[in-house]
């Protein structure tokens, strides 16, 4: 028989041990974390109340000087338009393409598996890469890029896709390089969402003399994807925000960028990183923009109701 | 034999130790097998497109004794690869700049570089010394001379009944005429013009983007009427735009999608290659009263950054190559590429740069060669600026009103960057 003492002991040692794995386990993400994300976070908060060209140990305090030379700043603010335009585009299209897909992909009989494959490889692409060839193969501005080979069968005049601004045809570039990217993940998360529908609900709605397609997409399959449509709908959002891959090397050359579709990202990355290296204005820019996705994500939950438990 | 999940992971992490140490980015050590005394040295280069170039400057690093100088060839956004580099101490002890700017200058990020040039100052071609000197002191020292010009297909001129153009107006009207189905007069760049052009059509009108008192120097009506001229040609729909390769390749032009094309002299051997004695030259023509035509040059620079813990070395290396041995100088100039060598004693006697459309060049840029970016001319006023002339040119912006901000914003430039030294 052990000493009372001893039976304490054991089930301590268990807790030490839980504890060591969990930090075994848990440690070296907390500290990437850490050092990746909320240093930097906070240095970068620290550097947008100094005057930083060309350095991240500055010593000149200006307070919020740097905050209101940003919002004050017109390219910002257009930068800021950019993106809203951007987002009107992008986050319809792209949803009502992944669940076109999904719907589509979730009826087939055979060959499911191929199909969704199919639709979901893109993703796996570079947004880099991506960009590229639509710029120097697909929407090339020139009489044999692949869009005005196409116009050309019908007498049509090459266009410049990426340097025309009236129309400003620029933007079926971008939006289409982005759509062809993400549709295919999105369609992933529409057809998780389709097969967690329970068959009895339509069993039930057939039996009340629901018709099937358009009427049952609407009063069954739509309301029962809200928790998944909420969630893309935030991320595609979010995703807009960060846009920056595919606009940079679709329109910038060796020498800049042009005043238009230049998203946040891209116009901060100038400011900051680019030859001026005003690390100051350009974390300024960064907290701005932080604080307006945080703003604009925190009310988009509310308004969809994110994370409430579904009736 | 079965592999444990240990043996395959240490395995996987051999492996990816060896990737990592194999591909040090654009890294060369430079060396030739020999040794050499001495500390070690990084030296970077943005990546030439000529052939040749690489191994050139390998060549130069592996003569040196007294130092192990390691080159980086680097593709992609030099000018941003090397701004950042610079902020840390793992970046490299001599660099090519197409600067140094301003700020690096007064951050104290580069090394006073006066003591060396003091013998030869006057040998070097002083359009691409002065955007290097500040204060009296000189901070980069020129490697070569790079000219911007326009090239035309004078057979395209010919068949179309058009004249070399002489003047803007004459240009806006040649580029119109040239432009048929499938050729386009004239080829600025993929962006219209904004970005290649930048403050040439200033100087084309008489002006420029900073007044040597070190105020903006277009605030002028001449500046607007000038630039307001340049939409006429994306109204016309002369210009080709959305080409396969931008302005600083000749392949648009070598390709027949263009008449005549903005681009640099380091194309000239390519397009003399392609084309034979089918091309011409010509400076950007001038506009109005007091224009003049207008030959932007820029020279890439040597530069050691301040952060390097061999400095004296670094700058006994910038010394040796780009000060006493004039025959790597006429060599990496002359041999690859094209350019001007940036000392004038070399230029002179570059048998390559005497006849032909090379020899119109260097007359033009003895003429009326101008710095296409002076040093005080910081990248904020030039993004205002060139966001300016992009709206102007194809948007049909007013001139006079987008002028009116560029103004505003580049004193407030001028005036931050005098308050700051």
């Amino acid at each position: 028989m052990s000493a009372p003492g001893s039976t304490r002991r054991r089930p301590r040692g268990r807790e030490r041990n839980r504890a060591l794995w969990f930090w075994t386990f848990v440690g070296p993400f907390v500290a990437g974390l850490a050092l990746f994300t909320y240093v930097p976070l906070a240095w970068s908060v620290y550097l947008s109340l100094f005057d930083a060209h060309n350095t991240v140990s500055p010593t000149d305090f200006v307070g919020l000087d740097n905050y209101t030379a940003m919002l004050g700043d017109p390219a910002f603010r257009s930068s800021l338009v950019t993106f809203a335009v951007f987002t009107a585009f992008i986050v319809p299209a792209t949803y009502a393409l992944s669940l076109g897909l999904a719907l589509a992909v979730n009826r087939l009989r055979f060959a499911q598996a191929f199909f969704r494959s199919v639709f979901f490889l893109p993703s796996a692409c570079s947004y880099v890469v991506a960009a590229m060839v639509w710029k120097l193969s697909v929407f090339n501005g020139v009489r044999f890029g692949l869009a005005n080979t196409v116009l050309g069968w019908f007498g049509a005049e090459p266009v410049a896709w990426l340097a025309s601004t009236d129309p400003p045809w620029y933007w079926l570039v971008i939006v289409t390089v982005r759509l062809w990217l993400q549709a295919g993940f999105y369609m992933v998360l529409f057809l998780a969402g389709l097969q967690r529908v329970p068959v009895r609900l339509y069993e039930a709605a057939a039996l009340d003399g629901a018709r099937p397609g358009w009427q049952t997409f609407r009063h069954i399959t739509f309301p029962a994807l809200r928790a998944t449509s909420v969630a893309v709908v935030l991320l595609l959002v979010v995703g807009a925000f960060q846009a920056f891959d595919e606009f940079y090397n679709l329109l910038s050359d060796s020498r800049g960028y042009p005043p238009y579709a230049r998203p946040p990202l891209v116009y901060l990355y100038y400011t900051a990183l680019g030859q001026g290296q005003d690390l100051g204005l350009g974390s300024a820019g960064a907290v701005i923009l932080a604080l307006i996705i945080a703003v604009v994500t925190v009310v988009q939950s509310r308004v969809s109701g994110l994370g409430r438990k579904e009736e | 034999m079965p592999i444990s999940r240990r043996q395959l992971m240490a395995g996987g992490a051999g492996l990816a130790l060896t990737g990592a140490l194999g591909s040090a980015c654009g890294s060369h050590t430079g060396r030739g097998g020999g040794g050499s005394s001495g500390p070690r040295l990084s030296q970077w280069y943005h990546q030439y497109g000529e052939a040749g170039t690489r191994q050139a400057v390998i060549r130069y690093a592996a003569a040196y004794k007294e130092a192990d100088v390691r080159i980086e060839w680097r593709p992609g956004n030099y000018d941003q690869q090397t701004a950042a580099a610079l902020l840390t101490s793992s970046g490299p002890d001599v660099f090519e700049a197409s600067g140094p700017t301003l700020d690096q200058i007064q951050g104290g990020q580069v090394v006073d570089l006066t003591d060396l040039v003091k013998d030869v100052k006057d040998d070097f071609s002083q359009v691409v010394l002065a955007p290097k000197t500040h204060d009296g002191r000189v901070w980069g020292i020129p490697q070569l001379v790079d000219t911007q010009l326009l090239y035309y297909r004078k057979s395209m001129l010919r068949d179309a009944g058009v004249r070399p153009p002489g003047s803007l107006d004459e240009l806006i009207d040649a580029a119109r005429k040239l432009s048929t189905g499938k050729v386009k007069g004239l080829f600025l760049g993929n962006d219209g013009g904004a970005s290649a052009l930048d403050g040439t059509p200033l100087y084309a009108a008489g002006l420029g983007l900073v007044t040597d008192g070190g105020e903006v120097g277009f605030d002028d009506p001449a500046a607007a009427r000038t630039l307001g001229k340049l939409h006429r040609l994306y109204a016309d729909k002369s210009l080709l735009l959305g080409a396969p390769t931008d302005w600083a390749d000749p392949g648009a032009f070598l390709q027949g999608l263009t008449a005549m094309q903005w681009s640099g002299l380091w194309a000239l051997p390519r397009i003399r290659k392609e084309l034979g004695d089918d091309f011409g030259v010509l400076p950007f023509p001038p506009d109005g009263p007091s224009g003049r035509p207008a030959v932007p040059v820029g020279a890439w620079t040597a530069a050691v950054s301040a952060r390097s813990e061999h400095r004296e070395a670094a700058k006994a290396f910038v010394k040796w190559l780009w000060i006493d041995r004039t025959d790597h100088q006429e060599d990496f100039a002359l041999s690859y590429g094209f350019h001007v060598p940036a000392r004038n004693s070399l230029a002179a006697k570059a048998d390559r740069l005497k006849t032909g459309p090379a020899a119109e060049v260097v007359r033009f840029t003895k003429e009326y060669g101008g710095a296409a970016q002076p040093l005080l001319w910081t990248p904020p006023s030039r993004t205002v600026y060139q966001d300016a002339l992009n709206r102007v040119i194809k948007g049909g912006a007013d001139p006079e009103a987008e002028l009116r901000a560029v103004v505003r914003k580049a004193g407030a430039e001028l005036r931050r960057v005098r308050k700051r030294a």
